[in-house]
């Protein structure tokens, strides 16, 4: 079996610091990492990898560092890796980014058939979910999302079952492969790299592409092939305090049981 | 441009429902939508797919449709991405709409993507306001970026439509207005199974006694302060005495004292309790995000510097560990003096999740 997992390297949010003067982002405040989805999806693909068989390669679009985010994966045990990076790729959308990582996916296919698509169920930078169903639809294969387990593959059959979230539990889904799925985190629980994937790992060079190896729509990518556009950024308006009770704590506890106990009677289940 | 602007008219909001039931938010896009159709002098539709949906149609002209445009055929009958998009592509670009609504759910967001790289148009994600721009005529969608650290607002000027997935709860729905009438436009967009490529084969509901942590009125959560089980077992039994549901903050679920499914923030889930504890948590914008909507916010922290003591509605210096039976421990008799708690549903807990028996 043949599984591409489609990565992201992204700014760790929760170190990310707002520049209050100016309300941006400082970036270089915040260390890169692989997309937390992307690597439960990772893991996912390598563990199917070794009950069928078969290899694993992973896709990223970005700057040349994001090289490190595909070494991170090969750690995590993928087969190869392949980085899109272009100066024309910047300021992508959404949209623009489904295209353009559909393009390199098409480019894999053309000497390796693919069976199966991974993605995380969405970045935690962008936080969109977007991307995934975008290059499903581009590649014209099936989309599930928001997957929490895979229950089985018959590959007679060539398909696959699994449970993929919903507002008030989940749904049971099968589908055809190739396919391609988006995971939560539920799915599996990250396990440690061998050490012999992280010597491979450090060793690794991914396959690079630009512009040239490809006879690509420019008007499809970029800030040009992006229909949305950031109007401002803002930052959250935020609560204002209330009230900070004092005494002795049998004392503020008092006061706050009297203040709230009407409403928890109303509010109860 | 001009042309597009011309074309392109009315605010359509994707009708979510599972067999027969209406998602909430569907109701709450609709508000807003009218909203947005007064700006702009336009009317709302809500679009309906489904199988056997038509006692559905009544409710969303109640609650502000003025049209709504159905497809009803059993191969609707779950969603599924394949026929939705297909069907919904099929509404949009005969009727053309200049702005598409749908719910920030997983189906919502599923479909969205779908239906805008399809369409090619651009879509914003998880928006929590929406307005419309005066002059130029078009959707302003704002929604949190970067963890929550920033908020954007975000423009597409010249596709059509402008799409926008909302986040459950931050909209509000009109009030129900039974004398109210609107047009109900049927299609028929007939897709052969045969030709399908996934299949619902069943549908698994929460346990109905669990109470979702995005509907619970009291939620007592927790994070690093709460430091291990002990601290987790007062949380619990707060949540029995006061009949709320326990949940945490990221601190305390990677220290492995919360579930993951009860994470509150920008990973987690939003909600909007009518009273929130927040029990050891520093209240970093990731997390304090997914509270906003929060009625009354208790803080308990021994830092009374620390962003969570400064946005609550009443804040409590000192150890969440100490503090925690003394509440259950008074709030257990007030509640008892004030009412009979022999007539009351008594609160089980099972898993960190209160559950009635």
């Amino acid at each position: 079996m043949h599984i591409l997992v489609c990565v992201k390297q992204v700014p760790d949010t929760t170190e990310i610091k707002l520049d209050p003067k100016t309300n941006t982002l400082d970036r270089s405040s915040a260390p890169t990492i692989i997309n937390s989805y992307d690597a439960h999806a990772v893991e996912e693909a390598v563990k199917i990898k070794s009950h069928f068989g078969g290899k694993v390669s992973v896709i990223t679009m970005g700057p040349l560092q994001a090289q490190d985010v595909i070494k991170k994966c090969i750690e995590m045990g993928a087969d190869d890796g392949y980085l899109l990076s272009d100066r024309a790729f910047a300021g992508s959308d959404t949209l623009s980014t489904s295209y353009i990582l559909s393009m390199g996916i098409k480019k894999i296919m053309e000497k390796n058939s693919i069976d199966l698509v991974f993605c995380g169920k969405q970045a935690i930078d962008g936080d969109t979910a977007q991307v995934g169903p975008g290059i499903a639809c581009r590649l014209g294969i099936p989309q599930l999302t928001y997957v929490e387990s895979i229950e089985s593959f018959d590959l007679e059959r060539n398909v696959v079952v699994l449970h993929r979230k919903i507002d008030d539990g989940y749904e049971v889904v099968q589908a055809k492969l190739p396919c391609l799925i988006t995971v939560e985190k539920d799915i599996n629980e990250l396990s440690f790299s061998p050490l012999t994937n992280m010597i491979k790992a450090a060793r690794y060079q991914a396959v690079s592409w630009s512009i040239n190896d490809f006879t690509a729509d420019l008007s499809q990518m970029g800030l040009k092939g992006s229909p949305t556009s950031v109007r401002r950024t803002f930052p959250p308006a935020l609560r204002t305090g209330g009230e900070l009770l004092k005494g002795s704590d049998d004392e503020i506890i008092e006061t706050l049981v009297n203040k709230l106990k009407g409403g928890i009677l109303q509010w109860q289940i | 441009m001009a042309d597009i602007e011309k074309e392109y008219s009315g605010v359509w909001v994707f009708v979510e429902q599972l067999e027969g039931k209406l998602a909430s938010v569907t109701l709450e896009l609709i508000g807003e939508a009218k909203k947005l159709a007064t700006s702009l002098n336009v009317q709302v539709s809500a679009i309906l797919l489904g199988d056997k949906v038509e006692n559905m149609i009544s409710t969303l002209i109640e609650y502000g449709a003025d049209t709504v445009y159905v497809i009803d055929n059993p191969v609707y009958h779950f969603y599924r991405a394949e026929t939705y998009m297909k069907a919904f592509c099929y509404l949009v670009e005969k009727y053309k709409p200049e702005i598409l609504l749908m719910g920030a759910t997983t189906t919502g967001r599923d479909l969205a993507g779908a239906v805008a790289t399809t369409l090619k148009t651009g879509l914003t994600a998880d928006c929590t306001a929406l307005e419309i721009d005066q002059d130029k005529k078009i959707l302003l969608a704002s929604r949190p970026a970067f963890g929550g650290n920033i908020m954007a607002t975000i423009v597409c000027k010249d596709h059509r439509p402008q799409m926008a997935t909302v986040r459950p709860k931050v909209m509000k729905k009109l009030t129900h207005d039974f004398n109210r009438t609107g047009k109900v436009i049927r299609e028929v967009f007939a897709i052969e199974e045969g030709t399908l490529k996934t299949m619902v084969l069943r549908v698994v509901k929460n346990n109905a006694e669990n109470i979702k942590l995005e509907d619970a009125n009291i939620i007592i959560s927790g994070g690093r302060g709460i430091q291990n089980e002990y601290g987790v077992k007062l949380l619990n039994e707060l949540a029995t005495v006061l009949g709320g549901v326990v949940a945490g903050s990221r601190g305390a679920v990677e220290k492995n004292l919360i579930d993951n499914k009860q994470q509150v923030g920008q990973t987690g889930q939003t909600v909007s309790p009518k009273l929130y504890f927040a029990f050891g948590i520093s209240g970093a914008i990731q997390h304090t995000v997914g509270i906003q909507g929060a009625e009354t916010i208790i803080a308990i922290n021994t830092d009374s510097e620390c962003p969570m003591m400064k946005m609550a509605t009443y804040s409590i210096v000192g150890d969440a560990l100490k503090i925690l039976p003394k509440l259950i421990d008074v709030f257990k008799q007030a509640l008892s003096e004030t009412k009979d708690l022999e007539h009351r549903n008594t609160n089980v807990i099972r898993e960190g999740v209160v559950t009635n028996e």
